[in-house]
């Protein structure tokens, strides 16, 4: 019979999972963990520079690969440095599983050094979570936390392990099988073939895509489902990549910075089909006046979904994936000619405002220009901010799993180790990460991790030394009272990242910006280009917060 | 005396460990949802335990069935009238104190 220590079964069990990268740092009481993790041929550790960094490095790589992904902190600090990251996990639904180290068993409950009760602590940001009391119980807790994290609406799911508990040794006859996803519940067919129904009967239906359909890997059935039917769609900011871009019959983003015919478009229908969405304030504005004439479809593989914010809706439990399917092989072909020119004529008349589009300096046409210069293969993160909106408006996103932000949680901060670990899963891609000085100050050390593991990562910064969106809220809705969002000190992010090992350019100085940009974007390895932007321009339209999605504040004309 | 109209009992079949407790109440915590009144025993072995909580029936009491059944602790919640329960007995109790 097989006997190893907790520490070393731990890291079997990990390595039965297909685990083979490991963000984290060690300390006092998860060293038993890294001891057997030095020890270990197939996975790597990447050593982070802040515990956050580390849990948005395994977000990164579970954000672009679908499958959990891991990260370790000791106890105290440690375990409390992974708390925003993994709330973060929790609201956009991403599988990580969080491995901390904890005092003793014997000492825990008595203020021991670095002891926090981070069980207690990741209870409302976790899916679920595990204080492990002896050796033997890993045998199930750690399949279990992998099958819980990825199944149904997928989620964070944290592991606190006694020292004394990883050094513990332990025999058993044989290894437990690694955890998998449940697979979903049979879906209503009645309910699906209403759903079919009602979209036959529709005359002006529009398609609402979210993250849940990124989850259950539905992108391609979604836009094979409006093709065949003509439907519009629009996307939440975590569904950008259901429908590329491009797609004639892609409405972009709907919400707070959606183009004006989109929310205008969602005003007008008379059927909403909602796949793997919340119905997010942030998408539907004053959820009275959201859809005011629709009928509504909700399909979600979360049960507390439906039902959660409105309450009249034809509910359908189920995998996205499953459903859309259904509905592919039930509904009509069908043209839609009437709707499909009303649209083109809101279209027409309340275009998508991305001025400057031109000018690699402007904000959003450094997004345009950046997306050209990288491709479509190129994987995307945002922090959170003027830049990440307007990089939500204007990337033309491609597919599922392209555009990693954060979405539910907003978190300054995001997207610089986000782009780490999605670098990190993804060594033939190269990872483009829009930034603003705010956010990017937020998690800079990671600069540090990303140097010494030479990762293909460009970091294109808007630098308005401000925090661009607080001051947009407090122009329109303060009386232009502005506090506190400007920095007082300019910074020098190209000597800083020149500090930290990272090649960078500041296109501020430059004699030809786009072929600078070019130039650098084209190179390998990490880089960090900084375009000053003007802190005064804002991002619109934009909807009041608590507001109407039709009540959209415009800003400037294209050009 | 408190009043049993308009209140339910939620009952919940738990896993019986330290930190079940701390996810049922924090879960009814974190969506301002008061609980007003509470019982828990443990079952047979003492592997699970019954959660009886008393509670307002108001709208907001399906989505907290819901975020209750997604409880990985949570093995099933059940609805229950009020009257008759034990909350009942415990009423007459602490009124007649």
């Amino acid at each position: 019979m097989p006997s190893m220590t907790g520490a070393e079964l731990l890291i079997r069990l990990l390595e039965r999972q297909e685990i083979t990268t490991v963000a984290g740092i060690p300390g006092g009481t998860n060293l038993p963990i890294y001891d057997a993790l030095g020890r270990s041929s197939r996975i790597r550790h990447v050593l982070a520079r802040h515990e956050q960094g580390a849990a948005f490095m395994a977000q990164g790589m579970a954000r672009s690969t679908g499958k959990p992904a891991v990260c370790m902190a000791t106890s105290g600090p440690g375990a409390t440095n992974l708390l925003t990251a993994i709330a973060d996990a929790k609201l956009d639904s991403v599988p990580i599983v969080c491995i901390t180290g904890q005092v003793p068993l014997g000492l825990v409950g008595t203020d021991a050094f670095q002891e926090m009760d981070i069980y207690g602590m990741s209870i409302p940001v976790t899916k679920h979570n595990y204080l492990v009391r002896s050796a033997r119980e890993l045998l199930h807790v750690i399949p279990e936390a992998f099958r819980i994290a990825a199944s149904g609406r997928p989620g964070p799911v944290l592991v606190d392990i006694p020292k004394d508990i990883q050094c513990q040794s332990v025999t058993f006859d044989m290894l437990p099988a690694p955890g998998t996803p449940e697979t979903s519940p049979d879906p209503d067919i009645d309910q699906l073939n209403r759903a079919a129904e009602m979209i036959s009967r529709s005359r002006k239906p529009i398609l609402y895509l979210g993250g849940g359909v990124t989850q259950s890997g539905a992108s391609e059935t979604a836009t094979r489902l409006a093709e065949k039917n003509t439907l519009p769609s629009v996307m939440t900011l975590m569904g950008l990549g259901a429908m590329p871009h491009s797609h004639p019959l892609s409405l972009g983003m709907l919400g707070m910075h959606a183009a004006k015919h989109t929310n205008l478009a969602l005003q007008e229908c008379d059927l909403l089909i909602a796949a793997g969405v919340r119905f997010d304030d942030r998408a539907t504005g004053r959820l009275e006046e959201f859809c005011p004439d629709a009928d509504i479809i909700h399909i979600d593989i979360d049960p507390s979904e439906l039902g959660k914010l409105k309450t009249d809706c034809v509910g359908i439990v189920c995998d996205v994936k499953t459903a859309l399917e259904h509905l592919l092989a039930n509904v009509q072909d069908k043209q839609r000619g009437e709707w499909v020119d009303r649209i083109a004529t809101l279209k027409r008349d309340f275009p998508a405002l991305l001025p400057k589009t031109a000018s690699p300096l402007s904000p959003y046409g450094l997004v345009r220009h950046a997306a050209e210069y990288v491709g479509p293969d190129a994987i995307v993160t945002t922090d959170v901010g003027q830049h990440q909106m307007r990089a939500a408006q204007a990337y033309p996103v491609t597919r599922a799993r392209q555009f990693l932000t954060s979405g539910g949680l907003g978190t300054m901060g995001f997207g610089l180790p986000a782009a780490i670990g999605a670098a990190l899963a993804h060594p033939d891609r190269s990872v483009i990460c829009f930034t603003g000085d705010g956010s990017l100050l937020m998690n800079i050390q990671e600069l540090a991790t990303a140097a010494e593991h030479n990762l293909n990562i460009k970091i294109v910064l808007a630098d308005n030394r401000a925090l661009g969106l607080v001051q947009q809220q407090q122009e329109l809705f303060y009386e232009n009272r502005k506090f506190a969002s400007s920095y007082g000190n300019a910074l020098d992010f190209t000597t800083i990242a020149k500090g930290f090992g990272i090649a960078s350019a500041d296109l501020a100085n430059s004699e030809d910006p786009a072929s600078d940009l070019r130039d650098i974007l084209g190179s390998n390895g990490p880089a960090l280009i900084r375009i000053p932007v003007n802190a005064a321009e804002n991002v619109y339209p934009m909807v009041p917060p608590g507001a109407a999605n039709t009540t959209m504040i415009e800003g400037a004309a294209n050009d | 005396m408190i009043s049993l109209e308009n209140r339910v009992v939620l009952e919940l079949n738990v896993n019986n460990h330290p930190g079940v407790m701390s996810h049922v109440c924090g879960l009814f915590a974190r969506r301002a949802f008061n609980v007003e009144a509470i019982l828990v025993l443990p079952l047979g072995g003492g592997e699970t335990s019954r959660i009886q909580l008393l509670v307002n029936a108001d709208q907001r009491l399906d989505q907290m069935v819901k975020q209750a059944e997604k409880l990985r602790d949570v093995h099933e919640v059940q609805v229950k009238e009020a009257a008759g329960s034990s909350f009942e007995r415990m009423v007459q109790e602490y009124s007649a104190a």
